[in-house]
């Protein structure tokens, strides 16, 4: 009998109980869409790092796992390390950051293409001229660009001669002496590549290198370490930052049940005193206000879940190259028990005045 | 306690409620008996305490000094649980304004009583007779918007006996009714009253509502002025 008073409650104010699950599941799908993107991009930063097909990465000094110095290293490195024992190929690249997360990277497109296997061209094919550009359908489909198309970059019009399969180190590749050049840093590299002859070496080579007194300043890491180290648990900005989306998320649950729920309480101080007056304690009051928050979340929170996949859809098509959004399940129940928290939160003051109200004064109350 | 034969025993109950610094004495020692199965009449003009008077008995207030036995009960003892408790088991409301849940239909706003009791399962048979007397059963599916005045009072009147309660209170129930609705209300009191033998305390301002119980007691100032013997 109290469900069903609680169902007839809300649905008897179906403007308010819409709006009160609507602004619970933006609570939810705002949860789910930041902490999605937090995972998808970090797993696609994975993704194309292991695109490239090397084992071993060597940066300049002053760099970390994670930062890129850009205090570049001289290209004869790339034959020192191709004449290590162990060492089956080397390929270096030169990045030029654009607007975050964007960047060019300048590749030398055959041994780019040995160690990761080959660009897969959709469409167009590889580099015929030194302003020419291949980019990733991502990029592609994000700015409409198709081949033979111009793009300015970097204070240069580029010619799109490619669109290749995505995954492979970066969106945007141009030769590697064309960028050296206009970034002035010729015979410079920001970043090489080492493939192993076999995996069990890999180990062999990085001591090697880590051993070679001259190299005692770079950075060598295996690909494997660099990936592991790209993890939200290696991230403290983006672990406060999923923390602080949490918090919100339940503060915004609060207000909107909190604001809600006094209302329904106002409105029904009559009600409220017939029950009691009937013999309902407070506790059965608190009990219908409980309830009935509990739904708002409940089924706030399965809609916030069905529009997290539209805010992906949104998202995939519209900047595919700049986001990505992972559908998360294990954040499904998180998210729930969030909204919960913030809901019950809310009602805890009303809920509380209407249990505590005098059942005679509500019954004099129009 | 030994059995009394009244149902309600009230020995110079006081009220007194406290508006900022003023003492509002709502009732100055009220002494009042009511045998069990009796249908009595209270008036009195308008502030004279009628209310607060049932509002004390029925739980819903509770009493500066004096005594207030209930079916056995001392109401002064009782706690807030326990008044609800009262509320819950001894006593029925019925009030002017018919206090309906809106949300619930007719037959859920009875269930909803019945489920605060914690009393489960088919309704008892005295019950749906009592039901019939009201002649509800075709509009027990509606909601109360969709009910007259006094279709709804008859509901309410419905909710305040469902629990079998000792004493049903009834304050002002024809107020807010025309004559003929009144008339069917007041006679199916004191059908409840003779053919169950339910005990009623009826608060009115009408002289004609107060010729359908059995014994009248006047109010003023908060006391009880004079109590006739027998209204008939
Ligand atoms: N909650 C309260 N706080 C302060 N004073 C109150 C309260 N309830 C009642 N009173 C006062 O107590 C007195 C008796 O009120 P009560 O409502 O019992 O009168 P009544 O006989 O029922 O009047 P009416 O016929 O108008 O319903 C009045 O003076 C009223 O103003
Ligand atoms: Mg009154």
């Amino acid at each position: 009998m109290i469900n069903k008073l609680v169902i007839e409650n809300l649905k008897h104010r179906p403007v308010r109980t819409f709006l009160s699950m609507l602004a619970i599941s933006i609570e939810v799908t705002m949860v789910l869409t930041l902490v999605g993107l937090s995972y998808g991009m970090l797993e696609e930063s994975v993704r194309r790092t292991r695109g490239v097909g090397a084992d071993v990465i060597v940066r300049p000094p002053g760099s970390s796992a994670l930062t890129l110095s850009n205090a570049p290293m001289p290209e004869k490195l790339q034959n020192y390390f191709a004449g290590l024992p162990h060492v089956t190929r080397v390929t270096g690249t030169v990045v030029h950051p654009l607007v975050f997360p964007e960047s060019v990277t300048g590749i030398d497109l055959a041994a780019f293409g040995e160690m990761s296997g080959g660009f897969k061209y959709l469409e167009g094919g590889p580099f015929q001229s030194p302003e020419d550009l291949i980019i990733d359908e991502h990029y592609a489909r994000q700015q409409k660009l198709k081949v033979g198309q111009k793009v300015n970059l970097i204070n240069r019009t580029w010619r799109v001669c490619g669109i290749v399969e995505s995954g492979k180190l970066a969106r945007l590749f141009v030769q590697l002496p064309v960028l050296q050049d206009l970034e002035g840093n010729q015979g410079k590299l920001s970043q090489i590549y080492l493939q192993a002859d076999d995996d069990a070496n890999i180990q062999t080579i990085i001591k090697g290198l880590k051993d070679t007194p001259a190299l005692k300043e770079y950075g060598v890491y295996s690909t494997e370490e660099l990936v592991s180290l790209i993890s939200v648990s290696n991230l403290p900005g983006l672990k406060a930052f999923i923390a602080v989306i949490i918090g919100l998320g339940i503060v915004i649950g609060f207000l909107v049940v909190f604001l809600s729920m006094y209302t329904a309480v106002l409105e029904r101080t009559r009600e409220i005193g017939v029950l009691k007056a009937i013999g309902a304690s407070p506790g059965y009051v608190l009990n219908i206000l409980l309830r009935e928050t509990a739904v708002l979340a409940f089924f706030g929170s399965i809609l916030g879940v069905g529009l997290s996949f539209v805010s992906r859809w949104l998202i995939t098509t519209l900047v595919p190259a700049s986001l990505q959004q992972k559908i998360m399940p294990e954040w499904w129940l998180i998210c729930m028990a969030i909204s919960l928290v913030g809901a019950l939160l809310g009602t805890l003051y009303p809920a509380w005045k209407a249990a505590k109200q005098d059942a005679i004064e509500a019954l004099a109350y129009d | 306690m030994p059995e009394s034969p009244n149902i309600i025993e009230v020995r110079d109950l006081r009220k007194i409620y406290r508006v900022g610094e003023v003492d509002v004495h709502a009732l100055r020692g009220v002494n009042l008996d009511v045998p069990r199965g009796e249908f009595l009449a209270v008036v009195g003009p308008s502030g004279s305490g009628k209310s607060t008077l049932f509002h004390i008995l029925g739980g819903l207030a509770a009493p500066t000094s004096g005594t207030v036995s209930m079916d056995g009960q001392d109401v002064r003892a009782l706690t807030d649980a326990g008044r609800t408790e009262l509320r819950k088991r001894c006593v029925g409301f019925v009030f002017q304004k018919y206090n309906l849940l809106p949300t619930l239909s007719a037959r859920d706003n009875i269930e909803i009583a019945r489920s605060i009791a914690h009393r489960t399962g088919p309704q008892e048979e005295w019950f749906k007779d009592a039901l019939k007397l009201l002649d509800l059963e075709k509009r027990l599916d509606h909601k109360p918007r969709a009910l007259s005045g006094g279709e709804q009072q008859r509901v309410a009147i419905a909710r305040a006996i469902v629990n079998h309660p000792a004493i049903l209170l009834a304050d002002e129930p024809t107020g807010n009714l025309d004559t003929k609705n009144s008339e069917a209300v007041l006679n199916l009191l004191r059908q409840l009253n003779k053919k169950i033998g339910q005990t009623i305390l009826m608060i009115t301002h009408n002289p004609e509502a107060a010729e359908f119980a059995d014994r009248t007691v006047h109010m003023r100032d908060g006391e009880i002025v004079e109590a006739p013997a027998a209204g008939h």
